[in-house]
């Protein structure tokens, strides 16, 4: 194996394992605004219970995602130096805007978010939770505007084989960037919502916290059932988008072999790379067409059409594809069901409708994650699409290097997930219980406000 | 001047500044780490952590602002001085890795608390280490020396980077007891203090050490250090160097609880300084200028007004946070 190929797995092992938390905290932030702000106004002890419960699930998981993200940001030299050396001059630049802009504020608010609540007045540390949600925002502004970049590359100008910029706003503001931005912060809400509506619904289905679990899992399919069609829409505009810059990739999407007009939908198929054909495919007449261009007979590009050196694998985009957008349509369908029964009075006593909910819980981050793995295996063989490959972006380390490496990530990260989802469940499983009040300075007690000795007032009913 | 010759050294100054803002705040943080053993026991520990949990996650973005920055001012650097040193950067992350989430997960932890108080301790030493070992390599000029071809993976292996490895740990040692004179009080704050005159005797033996071996390296370190009339310029750094040496090894033993630490700020600032100032102009000696590894003026120029507005800002509010956390840490004040 070459070192270029264990690069290759190192960078998506490291990158998915990554990804899950940002996707996470994106979201948990955004609903501690919102609940902390509903609580600065209505003053109840259970907003302030529910901010405090997941403001601890807020801190392993924000926690995971900065240490994790650190290797990230040292992939790009240490694995990808031929990408650094070509595209560096772009991507430094929008990384470290993100680093000045995003990665203090969340930072440096957090460390007031997470041990303020004794030192600061409420307002501020509402303040200084909404620059944390800020900062997650920001920081996906800036990373989603340079992967836009490496996929649909504008603004620039190639100068003896190394990119320099010449227009930053047509860099940022890249052809993809706008609808990939929308699409990813959705996915993460959605991630999230579905996270928080399955925590309530094991508590109703375990009559713990009632009160609680109804106010959240409302909270949670009303967000859904409002963001999930939006979600879709986006999805669609990114889909129209990729079909006019990375046609290949919209082919290996779709399975599609050979160009042509009123192009079927494949729902199912067992591609066959070598043959250049679908085994087993089941095909709706004239939906591809209808769907990827939006006309009943529009012309939609195969495979054939490119050189096979140009064209991305096809089973990772299709299939990783398909789980996405079936995964979405089910959410969809938990939405609907759930405010049918919310309209009938129902939403809390079916008990089956509950399991659909907890079944949901990991639907948010698998979708996310196929959703990535079409975007990033769909644009090979490029790394800046049309204009670096993936081959030639790999440093000049050893296969015996990167083997090392990728099997002490494996086992590092290994040991931070078991650990970090049993923390989770611990935290989990105590609940939201009573939040502590607010002491004056010398009031201190002994013992550490949080974790321990909470929960134990409220009486699980 | 112009603005390709200008930026780079504007370049230079801020990410140098970037990297010191990282060697002296986490430096204090990794330094409570490596003298984690000497805590009486697990509660001391503890109130050891909790003087630092609040502000460590933003102490290391400055790493991350040094790394991004480095690849956007200097992409040829970045691409060199990484792949070069691939295996330290490795220990580097991965041991970073185990000391940051240790805060959180120690927190949780019930039977498995002493597994995260050891990785909270492992992981700062070894961090501590590999940062002397990247560093020891770059002033050796390893990156360059390994050259474009593939890397061998231990061409950064020798006598001198292990040598400023070991010199770091007792640096952030130094530092985190004097932030400890600072943060804590009572037993935890007597700890510190004993510790901090033998780190003292330690940093100084191994700065003599790196100093006596800087003149047989292959990098041009030392050609201005030695030659007139640079020497002379110079100067002021070493005494200067030397003078707060004895101000800080007089004032641990004092009753002042702020004095040291402001001391061995200042003390690894000139430090810091003074290996600044002996590769200045090149980014990897012995001969790498920041003018040949600097990305064009599109580049630079652009990240500058970002830096020129947010740099100041980001240092406004890391302020705040810090006198937001003022005063000596309790036992078992809390965390959230």
């Amino acid at each position: 194996m070459t070192a270029e190929f264990l690069s290759r797995i190192q960078f998506g092992f490291v990158m998915s394992f990554h990804i899950l938390f940002p996707a996470f905290t994106i979201g948990l932030a955004s609903w501690l605004v919102f609940l902390e702000a509903l609580w600065l106004r209505k003053r109840s002890d259970m907003l302030r219970d529910l901010y405090f419960f997941w403001m601890k699930v807020f801190a392993g998981s924000f926690g995971l995602g900065v240490v994790s993200g650190i290797v990230m940001s040292f992939q790009f030299g240490t694995n990808w130096a031929g990408l650094s050396t070509v595209a560096g001059n772009v991507l430094g630049p929008l990384l470290s805007y993100e680093v000045m802009t995003a990665f203090f504020l969340e930072a440096s608010f957090l460390g007031v978010m997470l041990f303020g609540w004794n030192r600061v007045g409420h307002r501020t540390h509402f303040l200084a939770t909404c620059m944390v949600a800020l900062g997650t925002l920001v920081s996906s502004f800036w990373i989603l505007a340079a992967n836009s970049w490496m996929q649909t590359p504008q603004g620039y100008t190639l100068v003896d084989g190394v990119i320099e910029a010449s227009d930053w706003w047509a860099a940022i503001f890249n052809p993809s960037f706008p609808t990939r931005l929308v699409h990813m912060v959705l996915a993460c809400f959605l991630s999230t919502a579905l996270v928080i509506g399955g925590v309530s619904a094991v508590y109703l289905l375990a009559g713990r916290w009632q009160d609680k679990a109804r106010l959240m899992l409302r909270c949670a399919l009303a967000f859904v059932a409002i963001v999930i069609p939006l979600q879709i829409i986006a999805g669609d505009l990114s889909g129209l988008v990729v079909r006019e810059y990375q046609p290949a990739k919209l082919a290996a999407i779709e399975a599609r072999w050979t160009t042509a007009h009123n192009v079927p939908l494949t729902l199912f198929a067992w591609p066959d790379e070598s043959a250049e054909r679908n085994v087993a495919a089941v095909d709706v007449p004239h939906l591809g067409s209808l769907i990827l261009t939006h006309s009943w007979s529009g012309e939609v590009k195969g495979l054939k059409d490119f050189p096979r050196a140009d064209r991305p694998p096809v089973a990772a985009p299709f299939f990783g594809f398909r789980v996405m957008v079936g995964l979405g349509l089910l959410m969809l369908a938990l939405a609907a069901v759930g405010l049918w029964l919310w309209w009938r009075g129902r939403v809390y006593a079916s008990r089956w409708y509950l399991h659909c909910w907890v079944a949901m819980m990991p639907a948010g981050f698998v979708a996310l994650l196929t959703g990535w793995y079409t975007a990033e295996i769909g644009r090979q063989p490029w790394v800046v699409y049309g204009v670096l490959r993936t081959a030639d972006a790999s440093s000049a380390v050893t296969a015996g290097a990167v083997a090392g490496s990728l099997v002490t990530y494996s086992v590092a990260y290994a040991i931070l997930f078991g650990f970090g989802s049993w923390y989770l469940l611990k935290v989990l499983r105590d609940g939201p219980g009573s939040a502590p009040q607010r002491f004056p300075r010398d009031m201190t007690p002994q013992r550490p406000l949080a974790g321990l000795g909470i929960g134990k007032e409220e009486n699980p009913s | 001047m112009t603005l390709a010759t200008a930026l780079p050294i504007v370049w230079f100054f801020i990410i140098g500044f970037a990297i010191m803002m990282y060697v002296l705040l986490d430096g204090f943080v990794l330094g409570i780490g490596i003298l984690a053993p000497f805590a009486d026991d697990e509660r001391q520990q503890e109130l050891m952590m909790n003087t630092a949990a609040p502000i460590w996650d933003g102490n290391e973005t400055w790493l991350v602002m040094g790394g991004a920055g480095l690849m956007a001012a200097f992409p040829k650097a970045y691409a060199l001085i990484l792949p070069a040193l691939y295996v330290p950067v490795l220990a580097l992350l991965i041991a970073l890795i185990f000391r940051g989430v240790a805060f959180e997960f120690r927190f949780r932890a019930e039977r498995s608390r002493r597994i995260w108080g050891l990785a909270f301790c492992v992981g700062s030493v070894v961090a501590a280490f590999a940062q002397g070992v990247i560093l020891g390599a770059i002033v050796e000029g390893t990156p360059l020396k390994a050259g474009q071809a593939v890397h061998r993976t231990f061409d950064w292996y020798g006598p001198f980077p292990m040598l400023t490895g070991v010199a770091l740990v007792f640096g952030y040692g130094l530092l985190g007891a004097t932030w400890l004179v600072l943060k804590t009080e009572g037993r935890a704050q007597s700890v510190a203090r004993s510790l901090a005159r033998p780190l003292m005797l330690a940093v100084i033996a191994f700065m003599g050490l790196v100093s006596a071996s800087l003149p047989f390296l292959d990098s041009r370190l030392m050609t201005r250090w030695f030659s007139w009339p640079n020497m002379l310029y110079l100067s002021p750094l070493p005494i200067a160097t030397l003078v707060v040496a004895a101000l800080l090894w007089r004032s641990v033993m004092t009753s002042r609880d702020a004095r040291p630490f402001v001391l061995a700020l200042v003390f690894f600032a000139l430090g810091f300084l003074g290996l600044v100032a002996g590769m200045w102009p090149n980014l990897v000696p012995p001969s790498l200028s920041i003018w040949d590894a600097a990305s064009p003026p599109s580049s630079q120029g652009f990240v500058l007004v970002g830096a020129a507005i947010m740099l100041p800002v980001v240092l406004l509010y890391t302020a705040y946070s810090y006198r937001v956390f003022r005063g000596k840490v309790r036992a078992g004040e809390g965390y959230h």
